[in-house]
């Protein structure tokens, strides 16, 4: 990681990590989310996370990135997953346990088709 | 962060879809797609509401308009006519004179809407809190480095202009704390974030923590800055096991990044931050037993005055700031005092973090402008009561207020609420039915407080023991009238000459019970009855 040493270091880095995110966006990677705060943890996003790491092993599927982030505050819908194929909006699915995340890996990321039950529906 | 321009709320109870809620909601869908809107109007759905004659019922803000009964040929029309061309449509407004009085709570709602508006929730799931890169993305820093092109008195200007007031309960205005800290004589001053969030039901400062930790180091950095500080902590509760992994990476990672250390981006402005774990005392949320607690002594409260702000953190001038407060600090700091003014209501501007919990069909967490109605939150965000109608809302904790039902129409701001006798509190939002006897909860509520008095000054530690076990006599049949003259002068003793806001606050629950629920305490007393069916009543 980079040490910044002037303010307009911070500024010139944030247009960096935005032109890297772009670049990202564009690569035509798979990006998918998983909600892994306390609550998300307590209602077992640690084995939903496991499945799918597991899942892109076992099937060797090239350029994802699968990250972590915070709770979005919707109690009783976690585990969130949020899944972006290149080119395609995001989608979102609620309280995927692993045999979920298992379906949604094998229809959503590697088929291509949304799986409309398990939608997250605010 | 999303501002939406207008917001549309449809009736989709039993009742309204027997009628073909569904349907409209559907030609909705379409109707705003067609016309382009999707970006600027909020739409959701409410439990039933009114009565059958004009279900479904569509209500529009910020007009504050009812229409109803809608059918989906219609939607098109009002779409075009309410949403795009912005004009009520006159022809399908609510007509049944009896229909609006029920609905009369809608007038006072005119000028806002209380969709979602997330400022401190803006990256929270969004971001990866483990990477400041991904933080860097989405405009992370930015207002640091703002902040350190101006005077550090600029900055207190514009928290103060802002009108942000303390999210920890209070609602203290956060420029006048900053500026009295910057004021206060000395060269060593502290920064302490207070993310000991101990209030039972409250979770908005661990999601925040969790969600987006960078933001707290930033926000900060900013006071640090501004009130000429040189050393920060943030005291984070025990139980936060998450969180304070999360936060403490956060710090090593800024470090090596360099904007934490001395002599930070060049500029000679030195600040680092610790972490200080809790051990569980509800006591030590507040501010001067915060400071006893870091200073490794027993989590008591200080006498006041001095206050923080000139003697604080091991005798020098500390500024202790609630989590989602700094929160707010780099959205000020990015788009400015008028920016933040604009949302909320004129004595309380921006957005206030809610957790919504109790006897409603969806909880969670929720940010919305300052000034929605409990409700509005139980019908848009909670989804309507779970089996039977609201009977009390306990707001911010335990040292909140217990709110009947005939103030959830009251503004949620700091001042309306005081203007009424309650307060807002931390923002837990505990939705109770009427199958919750009032009594049991106080009960409940003393004991809590009895348990968590940490006992250093007389009228918390054996008001709280003697008010539980009044309560407790109460629900056991055992009560007199003599017990309620009781509670009452040891509520106003507990107020009036307790040390800290423990002591005063915990009568806060007697005092709502008696000026609401009178009929109800005394039916337990003189009648023997729980009317809500809780209590044991000696059988």
């Amino acid at each position: 990681m980079p040490t910044i040493n002037s303010i307009e270091d911070l500024k010139r880095l944030r247009e960096e990590a935005q032109k890297i995110k772009e670049m990202r966006d564009q690569a035509g990677k798979t990006q998918i989310v998983v909600g892994m705060g306390t609550i998300g943890i307590a209602a077992g996003a640690r084995e939903t996370l496991k499945t799918i790491l597991t899942f892109i092993e076992e099937n060797h599927l090239p350029d994802i990135i699968l990250r972590q982030t915070g709770n979005l505050g919707l109690s009783g819908m976690d585990p969130v997953v949020k899944v972006t194929l290149p080119d395609q909006e995001e989608v979102s699915y609620c309280k995927v346990n692993p045999d979920i995340a298992r379906k949604i890996m094998q229809d959503h990321v590697v088929d291509g088709n949304v799986l409309t039950d398990y939608l997250l529906k605010v | 962060m999303k501002q939406y321009r207008s917001m549309v709320l449809i009736s989709n109870g039993d009742s309204s879809q027997s009628k073909g809620s569904e349907a409209v909601i559907d030609a909705f869908h379409q109707a705003i797609e067609k016309y382009d809107l999707t970006s600027e109007v909020y739409l959701t759905t409410i439990p039933d509401s009114g009565s059958p004659k004009s279900q479904p019922l569509v209500i529009v803000y910020p007009e504050a308009v009812a229409y109803g009964p809608v059918s989906a040929e219609k939607v098109d029309f009002l779409v075009s006519e309410h949403l795009y061309k912005g004009r009520v449509a006159e022809s399908l407004k609510v007509s049944d004179p009896f229909e609006i009085k029920r609905i009369s709570w809608l007038v006072q709602r005119t000028g806002t809407i209380p969709a979602e508006n997330r400022i401190v929730l803006e990256y929270v799931g969004v971001i990866d809190p483990t990477s400041i890169n991904d933080f860097l993305t989405h405009d992370g820093g930015q207002a640091f480095a703002t902040a350190m092109e101006m005077e550090p008195q600029r900055i207190i200007d514009i928290i103060k202009k802002s009108g942000l007031r303390g999210r920890g309960g209070a609602g203290f205005p956060t420029g006048i704390k900053w500026q009295a800290v910057r004021d206060a004589p000395g060269n060593k001053k502290y920064v302490i974030c207070n993310a000991d969030e101990s209030e039972p039901g409250t979770f908005k400062d661990r999601v925040i923590l969790e969600g987006n930790p960078f933001s707290m180091i930033e926000a900060m950095l900013i006071a640090g800055y501004a009130c000429g500080a040189d050393e920060g902590y943030i005291y984070i509760r025990g139980e936060y096991h998450d969180a304070l992994e999360k936060i403490t990476n956060a710090i090593i990672a800024a470090r090596e990044f360099g904007v934490l250390g001395k002599n930070i981006l060049n500029t000679g402005f030195d600040f680092d931050i610790h972490v200080h774990s809790g051990a569980g005392a509800y006591i030590c949320g507040e501010e001067t037993a915060l400071l006893e607690s870091i200073e490794g002594k027993r989590g008591e409260p200080r006498q006041k005055p001095p206050y923080p702000t000139t003697y604080g953190l091991w005798g020098k001038p500390t500024l202790i700031n609630n989590v989602e407060t700094l929160g707010n600090i780099p959205p000020i700091i990015q788009n400015g005092a008028e920016w933040f003014r604009a949302q909320g209501t004129p004595s309380s501007p921006g957005t206030k973090v809610y957790t919504i919990l109790g006897n409603v069909n969806k909880t969670g967490l929720m940010e919305v402008p300052m000034g929605i109605t409990l409700r509005e939150v139980i019908g848009i965000y909670g989804k309507g009561m779970k089996s039977s109608a609201f009977k009390f809302a306990q707001t911010g904790g335990s040292s909140g207020s217990i709110i009947p039902a005939i103030l959830q129409d009251t503004p949620m701001d700091f001042d309306s609420y005081r203007n009424v006798g309650v307060s807002l509190g931390s923002g837990a939002l505990l939705i109770c039915d009427d199958s919750n006897c009032i009594v049991d909860c106080v009960r409940v509520l003393m004991r809590f407080f009895q348990v968590e008095s940490c006992g250093k000054c007389v009228p918390c530690r054996i008001g709280t023991e003697q008010a539980l076990e009044i309560m407790t006599a109460i629900t056991q049949g055992r009560g007199t009238m003599d017990h309620l003259a009781q509670l009452e002068w040891l509520r106003k003793g507990m107020e009036d000459f307790s040390n800290c806001g423990l002591g005063q606050t915990a009568g806060t629950p007697i005092k709502n019970m008696l000026d609401h629920f009178r009929a109800e305490v005394e039916a337990h007393i003189k009648l023997g009855v729980c009317p809500a069916g809780v209590c044991e009543m000696g059988g």
